[in-house]
């Protein structure tokens, strides 16, 4: 029926793969859109080499929103916080590879947002830590 | 139904195609569209009549100055006014509260007095009175819901009292379509001594107003949600009180005499109207309202309680839609709905790209969305050239989109 719909988006958002917390996370981040009531919390551990090793999102919201952090921490397992700080909306664009209306790409981006918000936090504190 | 072909042809924007389909518009409650005469007015008006008006002593500027006074006449007359004293055209509903908002709660309201207001309000008839009971010190109570999503006039009788100062009331709930007594809310206002102010925005492209049987003192309408262009609005206020009224905007045309120390006003309703107004939306609004009336409002209530009967019967017909607000007898053309594990911005942009438009979030009234436990719903909202068609469009969208996430 749709193309803003392919299959891949429905599947995410009703049976996600990173859905769940992380205790003693490294990145951790929540923020809401309080105009459409889409929620997320991201979760993240770093390995020894300083990459991601394991990612989780809880949450509530609309299928673009949902889908896109799930695909999004799929995707970032391996990389480094630097690396994600250069993700941006063309990245996000692509990983969906949807037709997206400015205001639902806002849904969509929503998920890094936060993300990137969680390893700023991380960056603070590892910074406050060296002095 | 009144969809006729000679109404189809009034509407240019009914015909056009939206990603291919036919449009469906089901967004009345945020605007209506805009019949070719409305358009045409204004077309014209800028083509042979456009000058500033009031003060001119030449032709266009004596033109567009009567036309602009008529068109409150207009005015007055369809909300059954004393005149056009008591009209005072501003952008839109939010304007007209804000207006009384600074007017009154600026200069009559004082610490420990109460503005009643009620629990379906849309933003502009809350926030605006929470800005000002927060400068001056006055409290702010809510009429209740019922459970039926109507208005718990017990709880009216309770809290409205001698402290009361003002009563600022919805007639139609935009996001549910309750429509809201007025008339038994107003006498409660009345035995307290309190203005009695009513948002009309949803109400007076539905219903036929009368400002002196409901026994108001004052009504905020917008002209974009009755066929008239966006940026045209009213207020209607009892004259009497209107006189004695402090102006909110100063400045050009609301004045009398000016000198460089002090400032007298200008005769009503112009006392109100600081500035060059928006004298083309003035003439579209009056055209709009012609337009209605031609239709005819007794004609226009029954086709919209006609298709709101029938999308809730159509969309209880689907399991997996949850209906919020009274039954059909106790709304407007409104249907706010939530359906099973699909969040209503998926359900909008789905039912887009069938051609439906629909309103999918908060509906500017967020404390009532949580009093009814979500964040949102999708709001379908009619007007009178809406079909049956368009609700079995919408169901059968709807239906398409279950599927999909299922």
């Amino acid at each position: 029926m749709s193309s803003m719909y392919r299959q891949l988006i429905v599947d995410r958002y009703k049976a996600p793969l990173f859905k769940g917390k992380l205790e003693n996370a490294d990145i951790y981040f929540h923020d809401a859109n309080p105009l459409c009531g889409d929620e997320i919390e991201v979760f993240a551990k770093l390995d020894n080499e300083g990459k991601i090793r394991e990612a989780k999102f809880d949450g509530t919201g609309c299928a673009i929103s949902q889908a896109s952090i799930d695909l999004l921490l799929e995707g970032i397992e391996g990389m480094t916080p630097d690396e994600i700080m250069e993700l941006d909306a063309e990245f996000i664009k692509e990983m969906l590879n949807i037709p997206l209306t400015p205001v639902r790409l806002k849904c969509a981006l929503l998920g890094l947002k936060v993300l990137q918000a969680g390893i700023l936090v991380y960056k603070k504190k590892q910074e406050a830590g060296k002095d | 139904m009144i969809r006729t072909t000679e109404i189809l042809k009034d509407f240019p924007i009914l015909n056009t195609k939206i990603h291919g389909k036919r449009l469906v518009y089901l967004d009345n409650a945020a605007t209506t569209q805009k019949p070719r005469q409305v358009i045409e007015a204004i077309s014209k008006y800028y083509e042979k009549r456009n000058a500033n008006v009031h003060r001119g002593v030449h032709y266009l500027s004596e033109i567009a100055s009567e036309d602009y006074e008529e068109a409150h006449v207009k005015v007055a007359t369809f909300l059954n006014a004393k005149g056009m004293e008591e009209i005072i055209f501003t952008r839109n509903t939010t304007e007209s509260l804000n207006l009384l908002a600074y007017s009154l709660g600026l200069n009559e309201l004082e610490k420990g007095d109460n503005i009643v207001l009620t629990r379906f309000e849309h933003h502009s008839n809350l926030v605006p009175w929470q800005q000002m009971a927060k400068r001056q010190g006055a409290e702010i109570r809510f009429i209740e819901m019922t459970e039926d999503c109507r208005l718990d006039l017990a709880s009216a009788e309770k809290i409205i009292d001698d402290k009361t100062k003002i009563v600022s009331i919805t007639h139609m709930s935009n996001a549910l379509g309750t429509i809201i007594p007025v008339k038994d809310v107003s006498k409660l206002a009345r035995e307290h001594n309190a203005y009695m102010i009513v948002d009309g925005a949803q109400s007076a492209p539905h219903i036929p107003i009368d400002v002196r049987e409901l026994d108001v003192d004052f009504f905020a309408f917008s002209g974009h949600k009755m066929l008239a262009p966006m940026g045209i609005g009213g207020l209607y206020g009892r004259e009497e009180i209107l006189e004695k009224m402090e102006p909110f905007l100063f400045g050009g045309d609301m004045i009398s005499i000016v000198s460089f120390d002090n400032a007298t006003w200008n005769r009503l309703p112009w006392k109100f109207e600081a500035g060059t107004p928006n004298v083309s939306g003035g003439i579209g609004l009056a055209v709009a309202i012609e337009y209605l009336e031609k239709i005819g409002f007794d004609k226009i209530h029954s086709v919209e309680r006609e298709l709101t009967e029938y999308a809730h019967e159509r969309l209880g017909e689907l399991s997996f839609i949850t209906i919020y607000g009274p039954e059909p007898k106790h709304k407007g053309a409104v249907v706010s709905f939530a359906m099973e594990g699909i969040h209503p911005h998926d359900i909008a942009t789905l039912l887009d790209e069938d051609g439906i438009a629909v309103r999918a979030g908060h509906h500017c009234a967020q404390p009532l969305m949580k009093m009814l436990g979500t964040d949102s719903t999708t709001r379908a909202s009619m007007y009178f050239y809406n079909t049956k068609e368009d609700i079995d469009a919408l169901v059968e969208s709807l239906q398409k989109i279950y599927k999909l996430f299922s």
